[in-house]
């Protein structure tokens, strides 16, 4: 029956985690329904679906929920085997990409989150770490893109891509909330092409989020987090 | 021909003895490679995980993958016996989801409770009971988090079975109790008496006597401190 094949996801327009779901259904061509949460007023369904994290996403496939951006993804690719693979078929290989996905997270784009929410000092050392762990990136990545980062197409996204796109797209309006420079063309210029191509590519362009709004977001983040921390 | 399986640990990581399980329960000959992380990492640890300098490092026929969850997850896929995670799409994502929650939430609150200095105890405490009992709930009365047999999550979570119960003991702290957690208590103890598990965990009284001595350092320090 044609409700079982249902796919639904549950998510909240600024976030990035549901846009990597996001950007790997449409990608894929499946068709999803959308509920956007009110994060300030969680539905019902929301808190029943994800009761250990009340978060976003939820995928519901078929009724059955699943949590966790990294846990959705990996299920999108095992369960529609169509293009664009995710992930490589070789275990060596996609243990090289769950690698890289886990350093991408937790070294870049949570630095990012810790540059925007702090500042003074603090800001500085966290910068600093960030373009250090860029520093490695940059020179790793040059073994995986020998021929640099052009020619990326819907048809040919993988976990990666996603996951650069997800931390550094908006680096824009975090470079404007923040008051530093976070992406240097000069000092990576394989992650900014990378990033540049990204932006570029049709079903990315599809989820850009309202560049106002996320920038009165971001700075409501900011100026929370500056707040609590005094 | 046989294959070259080689690990590089740390006698104490609980992250290191996950991968030995996983290697032992599916029958994997591997040469293990005992690296002094606190002093002298050796230069081809340098070498095979030039990105964080860490243990665990597998080496598979001179290919080496680091960070332990990436490595079980390799070793699924390339040796088949005595699987860890099921087959179904639907049913992997919830051992990874467990999986996720053991490693990134359970093991930073426990560890912040069993560490924490007296005035953030209760806090750390309360956060890591909270834990515990949001991983019991994914027992459901099952003898391991895997069913019938060890899985990823059981795997992921062997820090709680063992290391936790030996750091109770060392700061006299107790975390995870019969009463309060009786599922999860069971659980510590089916896993620590399988003889897989048990030929992959540090020596009893040695780690013991480690984490007494952090205690003490932990308390030298506070009374530096307040003088």
């Amino acid at each position: 029956m044609e409700e079982e094949k249902e796919v639904k996801l549950h998510g909240m327009w600024a976030s990035t985690y549901v846009k990597r779901v996001e950007v790997a259904l449409r990608a894929k061509g499946i068709p999803y329904e959308y509920i956007e949460e009110d994060l300030s007023n969680k539905s019902q369904l929301l808190l029943r679906y994800n009761p250990v994290h009340k978060k976003v996403p939820v995928l519901v496939h078929n009724g059955n929920p699943i949590a966790e951006s990294s846990v959705i993804l990996e299920y999108i690719d095992e369960t529609w085997k169509i293009a664009p693979r995710l992930l490589p078929d070789d275990p060596c290989q996609r243990a090289q990409v769950r690698f890289w996905a886990s350093f991408i997270q937790q070294q870049l784009f949570e630095a990012i989150g810790r540059i925007i929410t702090s500042n003074g000092e603090a800001q500085e050392k966290n910068t600093n770490e960030l373009l250090q762990q860029m520093d490695v990136f940059e020179e790793k990545m040059k073994e995986f893109f020998p021929e640099g980062t052009q020619g990326i197409q819907n048809e040919s996204i993988g976990l990666l891509d996603i996951l650069v796109s997800a931390t550094f797209s908006p680096y824009k309006i975090q470079e404007e909330i923040a008051g530093v420079k976070i992406l240097d063309p000069k000092r990576h210029p394989i992650i900014y092409s990378w990033v540049t191509n990204m932006n570029q590519v049709p079903v990315m362009k599809e989820l850009v989020p309202p560049h106002e709004k996320l920038l009165a977001l971001l700075q409501f983040v900011r100026q929370n987090a500056l707040k609590s921390s005094t | 021909m046989s294959e070259e399986v080689k690990v590089f640990g740390f006698w104490c990581s609980p992250f290191s003895r996950r991968v030995e399980l996983a290697l032992k329960l599916k029958g994997v000959q591997y040469e293990y490679i005992e690296e002094d992380v606190f002093k002298n990492k050796s230069p081809l640890l340098l070498k095979y995980n030039p990105v964080h300098k860490k243990i665990p490092v597998l080496l598979h026929n001179g290919k080496p993958i680091a960070e332990s969850l990436v490595i079980l997850e390799y070793i699924e896929e390339t040796w088949k016996a005595n699987p860890i995670l099921p087959e179904d799409p639907y049913e992997k994502a919830m051992v990874r989801f467990w999986t996720k929650f053991a490693d990134e939430k359970c093991l930073p609150a426990l560890w912040k409770a069993g560490w924490s200095p007296e005035n953030e105890r209760e806090k750390a405490v309360d956060e890591a009971c909270e834990c515990l009992k949001t991983l019991e709930s994914a027992l459901k009365g099952k003898r391991f988090f895997g069913g019938e047999t060890v899985g990823l999550v059981d795997i992921a979570a062997n820090f709680i079975a063992f290391w936790l119960r030996l750091i109770q003991e060392a700061t006299g702290q107790e975390l995870l109790s019969a009463e309060k957690f009786p599922d999860l208590f069971k659980w510590t103890d089916e896993f620590g008496s399988c003889s897989v598990v048990k030929e992959s965990l540090p020596p009893r009284d040695k780690l013991l006597a480690f984490f007494k001595a952090r205690v003490a350092e932990a308390m030298d320090a506070q009374t530096n401190a307040s003088k």
